[in-house]
């Protein structure tokens, strides 16, 4: 039987019941990858061996929704053992001597590890075409980008080469290509999960979370890595609540926020009609349409790409060719840096590195980096102003459907503003989750984005399910 | 004529006591194998987050605090940004815009009054490894045991005017921090360094000179001597009608010179940003006041008790001060009964002498306040003379033994019997006859001559005081 197809929450009921073993659940999934992955390239390292080691190793027993479930898990944290290359050059040999701390907790609630997933190099980009070693194809049409920089996680859980994913999300890195894929992605409230062994983009922005083919699988591996980290200082110290207790619950009276800024000329007109569509059918579950502005949206994306580059372009920095990683000999120490790095990073990574470097340089610091500060604050205004009046708020994910291969690649900014609806939740650090809402002409999926307050995840999971499970869309699968 | 006065401001690297890191577990201890002290978060490798240790801040606001800094309560550290091995990051965890302590003040007793010197800021960051150059061929190693180690950054304000005010605000400064437990100051393994800005202006102007920085100078002696070349070259440079640039420069040892590092173009841009792997430390009253009760009495608040309560003089309050250890070894020994100026004078003599000799921590010391006090006793009563004393001090600091039991077993008792000192000094008086004719004759000061020879034959153990009055009663 095609056991690949089954979701989380599928799978675990057939585990529990004796129905199959995690064997011939991760053999499935391996047999699914033999057929698709040379099509998709969704992975950077298929682990396969790891993965019937992990099968082996598994307690004959355990109680988790997680046990025996297998899962890609994006190139950019760390596998103790098990290569990370953030699908860089620079760490194309690199294998952590330690895991991260999400995959730590998965492993303890017994997942198994199909492979180290594809993505932008170093998480900039939103297409996968910035990845160091090869494009990841959409399953939907494998002449289009599958989004980006999760593009290899959402492929994999799209493709079915996995049964569910993890992502990291800076500026719309989950939901982007989530909403390219026609799957469920993630992004939890900044601080909700843990950091630690994720490699670092934007270390204010970056964020762990789910990329799965339900909204209950995403609230269930939601409950799994969240929480506080002592390894981790931002991790927030709040409650976890159960996400999975809201499934189901109905959203009468729910307050549904509608920023006028996201609806915006050049938009996809079958994007537009598509989240419209979905809106009037989430007011016709009970719940109340607002009208709200965001005002300061225009602003998003310039001010992202200064501090998101600022922070790259420190974080970066420890990639020298000195202590690990690649290496090009030179004359002398600054040469073998210029040799090593001019080598190491891809185009785009070096594009980030000297605009940060710009940004945070003396004289330019306060028009750069301390302003755009200022406006991040502004933006994180704008929505508390707005949590005011609703509980959550409905935007497209993206403007478009996914783009071809090669389209935007030469035209960084049109590239930058593919993350136009999703980059001002990552500066206001609050949760978004992308879900299928449709598809267009071509028959590409379109993603429907639901803001929520921060740590108040449980509301947009609500609204996201109540959605699902009275619409068909997520039920499609590309055929490959 | 002096034409140009010197204006000095320090910066002192403190290393902290802590048993660990800044940001890690790793162990901060000296002289490990290479590289045996460290592990993903210190060595910089991807995906690793720093944790603060709390422990650090307490020392830095104890510092503060005793210095009479401002403790900020919101302050947050910063990222400074260079390329250099020793820094596996690229970046080293500092504060910058918000430092935890502003302002402070340090008072050195100088021979000519007091002088205060204000503190511009105390700041923690994280120490760097160290590059090995030596013993490699065409290459260079790195070792990592310090990358991470917090550090305290002391900044004064341009208000030192000398080398010697420069290095006694540096021996001040170990001192308190020693005090405090925060720093050994051990300055030659390189937990206390400090970097000097020197400039020079014509005496009676307000303006500051252009300054050169020299950077890590690792000895009092060379804080002065450093310092004092740096003056004198700047001086050079204007006299011939030259401008001094400004300029990091290092102090080379072994010539005794500073020499140019880099000028102020070649400067780092170090894009200073707030460090978003960190929440900002937030130092709550609570945390003040209970930082407030570990700070001991610190050395000036104990040279005022030994000048005013106990009468001794400033310099040697400040001696017996300087070393909390040394400090508590005196007070321990007044405590118990011991007269003040007693135990100070034998203390600034014979046990500092010894101790230094010897090369012995006064932690170490055989000789103990009881011990010392029963010795001062002795001397007191009259039961030996000084000089002995000194004898049996010697013996008591190699021995360990009681003053009293070194005197009986030796013998060392003082002559007080009059009976036995007459004849003494009776058959003195008939073997230099022709010096006791000189002395009658008006030639006083033979007194002393007499008075040799009796402890001569006394072996030292005649009460001076009994010798002196039978002296004058046989030579009138
Ligand atoms: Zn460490």
């Amino acid at each position: 039987m095609e056991y690949f197809k089954l979701n989380i929450k599928e799978a675990n009921a057939l585990l529990q019941n004796k129905d199959i073993t995690v064997k011939e659940l991760t053999e499935s999934v391996f047999q699914r990858i033999e057929v698709v992955e040379k099509t998709v390239n969704a992975f950077v390292t298929v682990t396969t061996d790891k993965a019937f080691e992990m099968v082996e190793e598994l307690p004959p027993y355990q109680s988790s929704n997680l046990f025996g479930i297998p899962m890609a898990i994006k190139d950019n944290m760390c596998t103790r053992g098990i290569k990370t290359t953030c699908s860089s050059k620079i760490l194309a040999n690199f294998i952590p001597p330690y895991e991260s701390t999400v995959t730590d907790k998965l492993m303890k609630s017994g997942y198994i590890l199909t492979g180290k997933a594809n993505m932008d190099e170093f998480a900039m980009g939103s297409s996968t075409e910035n990845s160091g070693f090869f494009t990841t194809k959409n399953p939907w049409d494998t002449e289009r980008a599958p989004g980006g920089s999760s593009g290899g996680s959402a492929a994999a859980v799209c493709a079915d080469e996995c049964i569910a994913a993890l992502g990291s999300d800076t500026g719309g890195s989950i939901r982007q290509p989530a909403s390219f894929c026609g799957v469920v992605g993630l992004k939890p409230t900044y601080g909700r999960v843990s950091r630690f062994g994720l490699v670092a983009f934007a270390s204010s922005l970056d964020q762990i979370g789910p990329i799965t083919k339900t909204v209950e699988d995403s609230a269930i591996l939601l409950n799994l890595i969240s929480g506080h980290d002592p390894l981790d200082s931002t991790s927030a110290t709040v409650n976890v609540p159960d996400f999975t207790s809201c499934i189901g619950k109905d959203i009468k009276g729910l307050r549904v926020g509608i920023p006028s800024e996201y609806f915006i000329d050049g938009m996809d007109s079958q994007v537009e009609q598509s989240v419209k569509a979905a809106i009037s059918h989430i007011e016709s579950l009970g719940a109340q349409i607002v009208e709200i502005s965001l005002p300061h949206t225009g602003y998003a994306v310039a001010t992202y790409y200064i501090l998101a580059t600022s922070e790259a372009s420190s974080n970066l920095a420890r990639f020298d060719g000195i202590k690990y990683g690649l290496r090009v000999p030179a004359d002398d120490l600054i040469d073998t840096y210029m040799t090593s790095r001019a080598a190491g990073f891809g185009t785009e990574v070096k594009r980030r590195i000297m605009l940060g470097t710009y940004a945070l340089s003396s004289g330019y610091y306060d028009a750069y980096y301390k302003k755009a500060q200022q406006v991040r604050t502004l933006i994180k205004h704008d929505f508390d102003r707005s949590f005011e009046k609703v509980d959550i708020i409905a935007t497209p994910t993206a403007p478009t459907t996914a783009f071809k291969i090669g389209e935007k690649v030469n035209d960084p900014l049109q590239m930058y503003l593919s993350d136009i609806f999703t980059i001002s939740v990552n500066l206001a650090g609050v949760p978004a989750i992308s879900l299928p809402c449709g598809f267009d002409q071509k028959g590409l999926p379109i993603g429907l984005q639901l803001i929520g307050k921060a740590f108040d995840e449980e509301t947009i999971l609500k609204a996201a399910y109540a959605y699902e499970a009275s619409t068909p869309h997520h039920t499609r699968r590309p055929t490959l | 004529m002096k034409k140009y006065e010197a204006v000095i401001g320090l910066e002192i690297h403190a290393q902290m006591l802590t048993k660990t890191k800044m940001f890690c577990g790793c162990s901060t201890r000296f002289g490990s194998e290479p590289n045996s002290q460290t592990c993903p978060v210190c060595i910089g490798m991807p995906g690793v987050l720093p944790v603060i240790n709390k422990k650090a801040v307490e020392f830095t606001v104890r510092a503060g605090l005793a210095l009479g800094c401002k403790i900020s309560p919101y302050n947050r550290f910063a990222r400074k940004n260079y390329f250099y091995p020793d820094l596996p990051k690229g970046y080293q965890i500092s504060q910058y815009e918000l430092p935890i302590c502003l302002g402070g003040v340090v008072v050195l007793n100088m021979e000519n009054g007091q002088s205060t010197i204000e503190l511009t800021r105390i700041h923690m960051e994280e120490d760097a490894g160290k590059n090995i150059h030596e013993g490699m061929k065409d290459f260079s190693c790195v070792d990592l045991n310090r990358a991470g180690v917090p550090l305290m950054e002391i900044v004064t304000e341009p208000q030192i005017r000398s080398p010697k005010e420069a290095s006694a605000f540096m021996k001040k400064l170990r001192s308190v921090l020693r005090y405090l437990e925060v720093c050994d100051g051990n300055m030659e393994e390189g937990s206390l360094r400090c970097d000097a800005n020197v400039s020079l202006r014509p005496i009676g102007s307000s303006e500051l000179g252009v300054k050169a920085e020299i950077k890590n100078i690792n000895s009092f002696r060379f804080v002065e001597k450093a310092i004092e070349y740096e003056i004198w070259r700047q001086e050079e440079v204007l006299k011939e009608g030259g401008r001094v640039i400004q300029e990091t420069r290092l102090y080379n040892t072994s010539t005794g010179t500073t020499e140019s590092m880099r000028s102020k173009e070649e400067a780092h841009d170090y894009r200073y940003f707030p460090e978003p792997d960190l929440v900002p430390i937030v130092v709550s009253d609570t945390m003040l006041k209970e930082v407030k009760a570990t700070i001991v009495e610190l050395p000036d608040e104990k040279v005022g008790r030994y000048v005013n309560s106990f009468g001794l003089p400033l310099y040697d309050a400040e001696l017996l001060s300087q070393e909390k250890s040394i400090a508590h070894w005196f007070e321990d020994a007044v405590n118990k009964g011991g007269n003040p100026k007693a135990v100070s004078n034998w203390m600034m003599g014979e046990l500092m002498r010894l101790l230094n000799e010897t090369s012995t921590r006064i932690e170490d010391c055989k000789v103990t306040p009881e011990h010392l006090i029963g010795l001062i006793k002795l001397v007191d009563s009259g039961a030996i003379n000084v000089k002995i004393g000194k004898t049996v001090f010697e013996e008591m600091f190699n021995s360990g033994e009681q003053a009293e039991k070194i005197v009986k077993s030796k013998g060392l008792l003082q002559i007080s019997n009059e009976g036995e000192l007459d004849s003494v000094i009776d058959g003195i008086l008939k073997q230099y006859s022709s010096e006791v004719e000189r002395f009658k004759a008006g030639e006083v000061k033979l007194t002393g001559f007499f008075v040799g020879e009796v402890m001569k034959q006394t072996k030292g153990k005649a009460n001076p005081k009994l010798v002196n009055e039978i002296l004058k009663k046989k030579l009138v």
